[in-house]
């Protein structure tokens, strides 16, 4: 199987479900010829053209909320932010318009719109780049939101998301879009809502999603050699909606669990995923509901000390054993 | 007030006489008599319904509890706006406005029982009183709201016109603010969008003189409609107060949407004359002089009316059948709206996905609510 | 630098102070030397001193606070300077344990300063809880659900999670060495005093019996409700061990085996006579003089100890007592002893000195104003007419209820019981 990397799964995605559907029309700031500001829709433009790849001017409010409105009369617009940071300058289109639109019209209206885009610190980009919105996204009934963590998942995903008939929120990570992975070239769509166990384990459940996956799957790796503890990895992929009967299950075999997110603590989906564990697998918990986020601070700028204010392996194993005791 | 001036006469009649007659404007030459007498049944017809709307809010139901909760903005003063735009639109014409929307609603072909059982919250509504006053919505005639942050709808509406464009029909979209909102930040990247990108859309400044309680004057560095001009685009300006006016400006700026698909920013200027909303005491930013003056010279109804009893499309007892009419369609309305019932709790999480609402054409999987 | 003047330690038995009234007020100069406020301690009032010089810039202590030894009462430091109120060092004013030592009158324990609780960092990772007292048993939601559907008693398990929490690793050992052992022992019991390898002992839990409960109440209120004053005097005992044998010797056709505890007992009730205010009650309002010696000794059991009663042993003789003493032990190892044979005693004789401790302290028994605790003879060097020579000695200790008795009268009864054992045949008239 062939082993191409997210960045390119990505753009995969995108190429399939442009060609399949004409009223997918991708849009946002330089993704046409720049060929994207992290090279995500690469060539797109010289396939598609620019009625399809539509660059757009530093306009976040005025394209989104274009974009909602095409996509009112049918037009399917996957929409580029360039960093999911930038979502607040479209607070009001993103989390008004598009979330609410078909509710305030008593079903009337549907907005099938992908909004895209890197959602991550640890590029020492600083504290108004850096963020990871799927918490305040999350919290919005009539949205989606999608945090693929391999190449294999965001292909999925995306196209799923595309042919999605509400608002889905489909949250990258800069640093995850070099990391290769096996991805099938036959065509395939994984459902949102739907979680992965990407590790199967039996002591401890970690809860996880997006980059997190990756540094959890290293940190058990360590603890299974150098502690013998086994870790059970459970990627939700998506956070809403959200496959809570894998993590239930998971959490009934192991009876720990760690949460380890790449967010601020306060209100965080993590703060969800414990309210919910214990409410329904309160009988089968041996100990309190772990859980491991960004340090509580803005994102700081200095790049060693970054690295340790968000999770990373060396923080996943050290929350796993104090989870153990 | 300082609003530009407009070259009116008083007359003895009272009625409101322009140096131009908008009436002979081929687009409103061309209307037949019944279509005369239907734009003015429109007005009408919003200006019972708005004054029903306000008594039912200000009254209580039968069980002592209120009819009409939030907010009601009223159109009233303002209604050959809405009818002379609306009564424009062809098959690929779109329309949205903001929280004022009464009278476009109606404008479009909207059932007044369903506008007013919405606003008693009732599951008849137009929304299934999810919306309120602020949200209606007529996909199938081409109306996309009724949307309550000032500004927010103006980039929905250029993504209308920008469907139209990319699915190559000819066709405009209408998208209605009030003066206040020409200095919300997402209205000018709607302007710079549509302009760079050719849309065909108009944006049509409904300048009713007043942002809530905050006048024109001291709210707004220079011309509305003249900063179309730095993003390229051309503006016309008109008064609000002759539907034929209001016709005859649109259908040019309608015109050049629809054929050249540029877009372009009109202001009509009209006048409310009840307060921003019901629950707004006017009397801090405007006189009660200036109020009855309009009323007295510039009713947009006064002046249709009239216009087509000077040229014998109406007559006063036709008038006032009509009126009758529009006051017992009112009262109908209100009464189909005491007596329907209200949606029940299991009701509020319907029409929140495409998804849940369809279950089984549902493709993803998982937990969409929470508790 | 403002200096702090905390309350000193003004007596050696002092842990807390009361500050009574301040001589010096707030802004007034100081003087090394100068007194600054009198301060009551548990002995008397004293004076505090002021060891530095300069404004007495800021008071800590109102007048009639009681404050522990270490903590800040005033401070002294040059005009103007700003002082704010140090956090106290102690947590508590610290208590004097009860510990009742075995040396002369009115020592007390020095009881170290508890010490201050640390600050928690602001950030500080989540600490677990201390285990929590009786009537709440820290158990994970799935251990206790396993020990409901195993029907394991959570109280009989030990914790081996954070804060001793049960976790389901200990419903799993204790389902494996089942509730009345306490789970993780995990080795088998080998037992007996000769095994080497093994545990101590079997573990586990001994519910506390009626005997044992009473025992333990009247102790600690013995302990704590009397005010203890212990005599020991060590006596010649050869005289007595000679009457003794000779005794024995005589009367052995009759199968008659006096003990030397027989002749204590006998000592103990005529010396009672000699010095009745040891024969005494404490009754709050008054003592209770008690006419006749109902002398209790204390015999050990296989789980306690009980003291059976000899009425009137200031009336019989050692022959007479000798009996009953031994009836009576034989009836309290059968726990066959009515209440009107262990109770009613006004005085208690208890003895070790078959077990071979050579001196030790008893507790009283209330109502009781006094105890003896009767050592074993010892063969040592003594010195007689000059010369060092081998004797044998015994030590009695005594323990007073100082509200009863003075240390004096204590002693006087020591003295008359030491008269009599050492010239034993006093005890045959």
């Amino acid at each position: 199987m062939p082993q191409i990397t997210y960045r390119e799964a990505i753009r995969h995605a995108l190429a399939e479900e442009l060609t399949r559907d004409p009223n997918v029309v991708v849009m946002g700031e330089e993704v046409a010829q720049f060929n994207g500001a992290y090279k995500v829709t690469d060539g797109l433009l010289a396939t598609f053209g620019p009625t399809r790849i539509v660059d757009t001017p530093i306009s976040e409010a005025g394209f989104i909320g274009l974009g909602v409105g095409a996509s009112m009369l049918g037009i399917r617009p996957v929409m580029e932010l360039m960093f999911w940071s930038f979502y607040s300058v479209a607070f009001d289109q993103i989390l008004n318009n598009a979330a609410n639109v078909r509710y305030m019209s008593g079903g009337q209206i549907n907005c099938p719109i992908v909004i895209r885009g890197p959602a991550n610190g640890g590029t020492n980009v600083g504290a108004t780049h850096s963020h990871t919105p799927e918490n305040v996204l999350a919290n919005h009934p009539g949205v989606k939101v999608v945090v693929p963590a391999t190449a294999y998942d965001a292909k999925g995903l995306l196209k799923s998301a595309i042919r999605d008939n509400d608002p889905v929120f489909f949250l990258e990570n800069t640093i995850l879009y070099g990391d290769k992975g096996e991805v099938p070239e036959a065509e395939y769509v994984i459902p949102l809502g739907k979680a992965d166990v990407k590790r199967v384990g039996a002591d401890l459940t970690i809860v996880t999603y997006g980059r997190c996956v990756i540094h959890s799957l290293k940190a058990a790796e360590v603890l299974e050699k150098d502690h013998g503890i086994s870790v059970e990895v459970v990627d939700l992929r998506t956070i809403r909606p959200l496959d809570f009967d894998t993590v239930l299950a998971s959490v009934k075999k192991t009876n720990r669990v760690l949460i380890v997110e790449e967010q601020k603590p306060f209100a965080s989906v993590g703060t969800q995923l414990a309210y919910m564990i214990q409410r329904e697998a309160f009988d089968h918990l041996d100990g309190p509901i772990h859980r491991l986020a960004t340090i509580d601070a803005p994102a700081i700028y200095s790049p060693p000390v970054e690295t340790e204010q968000l999770p990373n392996p060396a923080r996943v194993i050290k929350a796993v054993l104090a989870a153990m005791a | 007030m300082s609003k530009k001036p407009s070259a009116i006469a008083d007359t003895k009649s009272g009625a409101a006489v322009k140096a131009t007659d908008y009436a002979l404007a081929p687009i409103n030459a061309a209307l037949s008599s019944p279509q005369r007498i239907e734009l003015y049944r429109t007005m009408i017809r919003i200006r019972r319904f708005e004054e029903r709307s306000l008594r039912a809010y200000q009254g209580k139901n039968v069980s002592g509890g209120t009819n009409i909760g939030g907010f009601l903005h009223l159109y009233i003063g303002q209604e050959a706006v809405a009818v002379g735009c609306c009564s424009l639109m062809g098959k690929n014409d779109h329309v949205i406005t903001a929280y004022r929307d009464h009278g476009h609603a109606i404008a479009v072909g909207m059932d007044t029982k369903p506008l007013m059982a919405e606003l008693y919250g009732k599951i008849t509504g137009c929304s299934k009183g999810k919306g309120g006053s602020m949200h209606y919505f007529a996909p199938d005639k081409n109306f996309w709201g009724g949307h309550g942050i000032v500004g927010g709808q103006i980039p929905l509406g250029t993504g209308l016109a920008y469907a139209l464009k990319y699915q190559g029909k000819k066709g405009a979209a209408m998208a209605f603010m009030g003066d206040g909102a020409v200095n919300q930040g997402a209205v000018h990247e709607a302007y710079n969008l549509a302009s760079l990108w050719n849309l065909p859309v108009v944006f049509v400044i409904e300048n009713n003189g007043y942002s809530m309680g905050t006048s024109q004057a001291r709210s707004s560095a220079g011309q509305l409609a003249k900063r179309a001009e730095g993003y390229n685009m051309t503006w016309g300006q008109c008064d609000g107060h002759d539907v034929y006016e209001v016709r005859a400006l649109m259908d040019k700026h309608l015109t050049l949407a629809r054929e050249q698909s540029r877009p372009s920013t009109v202001e009509i200027d009209t006048y409310r004359y009840r307060g921003h909303s019901v629950a707004d005491p006017d009397n801090t930013y405007r006189t009660k002089t200036e109020i009855e003056e309009y009323r007295n010279k510039k009713d947009p109804i006064q002046v249709s009316l009239h216009k087509l009893l000077a040229e014998g499309v109406l007559t006063e007892a036709l008038a006032d059948k009509i009126d009758a009419e529009a006051r017992a369609e009112a009262e109908s309305a209100a009464e189909f709206a005491d007596a329907s019932p209200y949606p029940t709790p299991d009701d509020i999480q319907k029409d929140v996905y495409w998804e849940s609402d369809h279950p089984a054409e549902r493709k993803s999987e998982g937990r969409l609510f929470f508790d | 630098m403002a200096q702090f003047i905390d309350m000193p330690k003004l007596s050696d038995t002092m842990t807390v102070g009361t500050l009574v009234k301040w001589l010096k007020k707030e802004g007034d100069v100081i003087n090394a030397g100068d007194m600054l406020a009198e301060v009551e301690t548990d002995k008397a009032t004293m004076e505090l001193e002021s060891f530095f010089a300069g404004t007495l810039l800021k008071i800590f202590s109102a007048a009639g606070a009681q404050v522990a030894i270490g903590d800040p009462l005033c401070a002294i430091g040059k005009p103007g300077e700003v002082v704010a109120a140090p956090a106290p060092k102690t947590a508590a004013p610290a208590v004097a344990t009860p510990v009742a030592p075995p040396a002369p009158v009115a020592a007390s324990a020095n009881v170290p300063k508890p010490a201050s609780l640390p600050a928690v960092p602001a950030t500080a990772p989540l600490a677990p809880e201390p285990a929590p007292t009786v009537g709440r048993v820290r158990i994970s939601p799935l251990a206790r659900k396993l020990a409901a559907e195993k029907k394991i008693d959570v109280t009989l398990v030990n914790g081996s999670g954070p804060g001793g929490r049960i976790v389901r690793a200990d419903i799993l050992a204790a389902e494996k060495n089942p509730p009345a052992t306490k789970a993780g022992s995990g080795s088998t019991f080998t037992g007996g005093a000769l095994s080497s390898r093994g545990p101590v002992q079997e573990e586990r839990l001994v519910p506390v019996s009626t005997m044992r409960g009473v025992i333990a109440k009247r102790m600690l209120e013995s302990t704590t409700q009397i005010p203890y004053v212990y005599l020991d005097i060590e006596m010649d005992a050869g005289p007595l061990l000679a009457l003794r044998e000779q005794l024995n010797t005589g009367l052995e056709k009759e199968g008659v085996k006096l003990s030397v505890n027989d002749f204590i007992l006998k000592a103990c009730a005529d010396a009672l006579r000699r010095v009745p205010a040891v024969n005494a009650s404490w009754e709050a309002t008054h003592i209770r003089r008690h006419g006749a010696a109902h002398v209790a000794f204390a015999v050990a059991m296989e789980d306690g100890l009980i003291t059976p009663v000899i009425r009137d042993a200031h009336l019989k003789s050692i022959f007479q007592i000798s009996t009953e003493a031994k009836s009576l032990g034989k009836k309290a190892k059968e726990k066959k002893l009515v209440p009107a044979e262990f109770t009613g005693g006004t005085f208690c004789v208890s003895n070790l000195g078959m077990m071979g401790i050579p001196k030790f302290t008893a507790i009283i028994n209330p109502p009781n104003a006094a105890i003896l605790a009767v050592g074993t003879t010892v063969t040592k060097p003594v010195v007689k007419n000059g010369q060092i020579v081998v004797g044998q000695t015994l030590t009695v200790t005594l323990s007073c209820d100082h509200r009863v008795f003075d240390g004096a009268v204590g002693a006087q009864f020591l003295g008359a019981l030491k008269t009599l054992l050492e010239s034993p045949a006093l005890l045959l008239v």
